[in-house]
């Protein structure tokens, strides 16, 4: 399944590198990237394909939330179907 | 890529900023093949049945909160009308039945269980009556079991005998719950026009008309919506209309994308999709606070019913252009005790239970969750009960009542219920009696355009 990774919070050195590094880890493969600052607050948006993921989700939910707690970023994972069924008809 | 920086955040705040969820996935089960002469046979039969439809459930809707980013917050079941499924047995009291379906909801980890109900807006039958007299008995000695009974339609008119038994109901629930400040009568509803596909409790049941087993989903979100008009201070009419609409319609497809794959999972068709914006005691999650944002100092005061007459109906607009099949309330709920909002306006006086009762004209249901003081008689719930009914019968609309006598308190003291049912001040009622108004029984007669064959 492919998914939107979000990542908000105040920008700082090495945000990107790191959370690309955690995918690769996990054989997650990046498909597209963009990033951008809205209402004040640096956001990275990641669409992923899980579909060869190392670890099961529930995992590497919870890996990220530690690794967003350690950034002190949050990040949300969402199923690519959530955004195209409110935003594509 | 794919969706605009603007929508992602949009999505993802509704969820993670403005307390976006998926109220309850709701499966309704037909228990009508369990019929036996036999009580224990019977619940034995229902006891499987529901083990074997809804054994899935809660671990499917685990997977999907998980999969897809959204919380799910309940996984219910509702079922036939007991007093359907009970009626051919030798019992006498249904209680047994309801301390079934509690145990299996518990077996499940099913949160609530709907149907513990009867439809009597015509007549009552020996089984209706069994049921209606055993609510108090069922509710108090049950956890998760919810009970609804219809005595009103706008086709049959409204039955006063069953108003009248049901204000006696809700007076010998109350009591028998009195340490918890009446707790059974926030699990029961009486209904005019009450829909047979509601996902949302306390008066889910799965119509006599309806299928084996469907899945009905309930999708909430008045955080949502508040969040939009906050962007929208001093706009028109016209235009903060068009954006609660847009906003519905985005909600209403994630439930209905939700609502879809779940039924895939679960093996059953999909029923309906209910978008009700249905507020929890959780500050950010209420439906006064987006009658306020529209311009009202205090839920309550001169303007409110006109705010949620536009809410109810630009809900339903976007909502039924999202899903292939909107059913169940649909619109916005106004609780008391479990809305934020609304507990602040009963506190500082702007809202009372006459205003309540004109709201309801215009809302998805009606005069819920409500505490009045533990000595109002039964003759007078059953007045507040016609009164309500009356405005569903003549307007063709669901409406509902749901009222807690609290025993031993009276107006102005606090009524705490827990959890998401919250805790309210207690309203005065008028004090005028209603007696010899309900003492008549008999029926109102259906009005005049209830006659459209």
């Amino acid at each position: 399944m492919n998914a939107i990774v979000t990542v908000v919070g105040s920008d700082k050195v090495g945000i990107i590198a790191r959370v690309s590094a955690f995918f690769a880890e996990r054989n997650i493969n990046i498909e597209d990237i963009s990033q951008t600052v809205l209402s004040g607050n640096f956001v990275m948006m990641m669409m992923v394909d899980l579909s060869q993921s190392s670890k099961p989700l529930p995992l590497v939910k919870e890996e990220l939330d530690a690794l967003g707690e350690q950034m002190g970023v949050s990040i949300s994972v969402m199923h690519e179907k959530v955004f195209s069924a409110m935003h594509r008809i | 890529m794919l969706f605009t920086p603007y929508e992602i955040k949009e999505t993802v705040d509704m969820f993670l900023r403005y307390k976006l969820d998926i109220r309850a996935i709701t499966l309704g089960i037909s228990l009508l093949d369990c019929v036996s002469a036999s009580g224990t046979e019977t619940r034995r039969r229902m006891r499987d049945k529901i083990l074997r439809v809804a054994g899935n459930l809660v671990k499917v809707g685990q997977e999907i909160e998980i999969e897809y980013g959204i919380p799910i917050i309940n996984k219910r079941i509702s079922v036939t009308p007991i007093s359907l499924i009970a009626g051919a047995s030798e019992d006498k009291n249904y209680t047994a039945y309801a301390q079934t379906l509690d145990e299996v909801a518990r077996d499940l980890g099913i949160d609530f269980v709907g149907g513990y109900s009867a439809l009597v807006q015509k007549g009552l039958t020996v089984g209706d009556e069994r049921l209606i007299a055993s609510i108090p008995e069922a509710l108090a000695s049950t956890e998760r079991v919810c009970s609804s009974v219809n005595v009103a339609t706008t086709k049959s008119g409204i039955n006063m005998d069953a108003v009248r038994l049901m204000g006696q109901v809700i007076k010998d629930a109350a009591a028998r719950t009195a340490q918890k400040d009446g707790l059974a009568c926030a699990k029961l509803v009486v209904f005019c026009n009450a829909p047979e596909d509601n996902p949302f409790m306390a008066g889910a049941f799965h119509g006599p008309g309806e299928g084996e087993s469907t899945l009905n989903v309930g999708v909430s979100g008045p955080g949502v919506v508040k969040a939009a008009l906050e962007n929208h201070r001093g706009a028109s009419f016209d235009e903060i209309a068009d954006v609660i609409k847009k906003t519905a319609f985005k909600i209403t497809r994630m439930g209905q994308l939700v609502g879809m794959e779940a039924a895939k999972r679960l093996g059953v068709p999909f029923g309906i999709l209910d978008l009700s914006l249905a507020p929890t005691p959780e500050v950010g999650d209420s439906v006064a606070r987006i009658l306020e944002e529209t311009g009202l100092e205090s839920a309550g005061t001169h303007g409110t019913t006109a705010a949620l007459a536009m809410l109810t109906d630009m809900v339903k607009k976007g909502g039924v252009m999202a899903s292939t099949h909107v059913g169940g309330l649909s619109g916005a709920f106004i609780p008391v005790s479990e809305d934020e909002g609304m507990v602040a306006a009963v506190r500082s006086g702007s809202l009372s239970l006459d205003k309540l009762e004109a709201m309801t004209t215009v809302c998805s249901v009606g005069l819920d969750m409500i505490a009045i003081p533990g000595d109002t008689s039964a003759a007078t719930i059953s007045a507040i009960i016609a009164d309500e009914m009356a405005i569903g019968m003549v307007n063709g609309k669901t409406t509902a009542v749901r009222i807690i006598p609290v025993p031993g308190k009276k107006a102005g003291d606090w009524a705490e219920f827990g959890g998401l049912l919250g805790g309210t001040p207690i309203m005065p009622v008028h004090n005028f009696s209603s007696e010899a108004f309900i003492a008549r029984g008999g029926r109102i007669p259906a009005p005049i355009h209830s006659f459209r064959n």
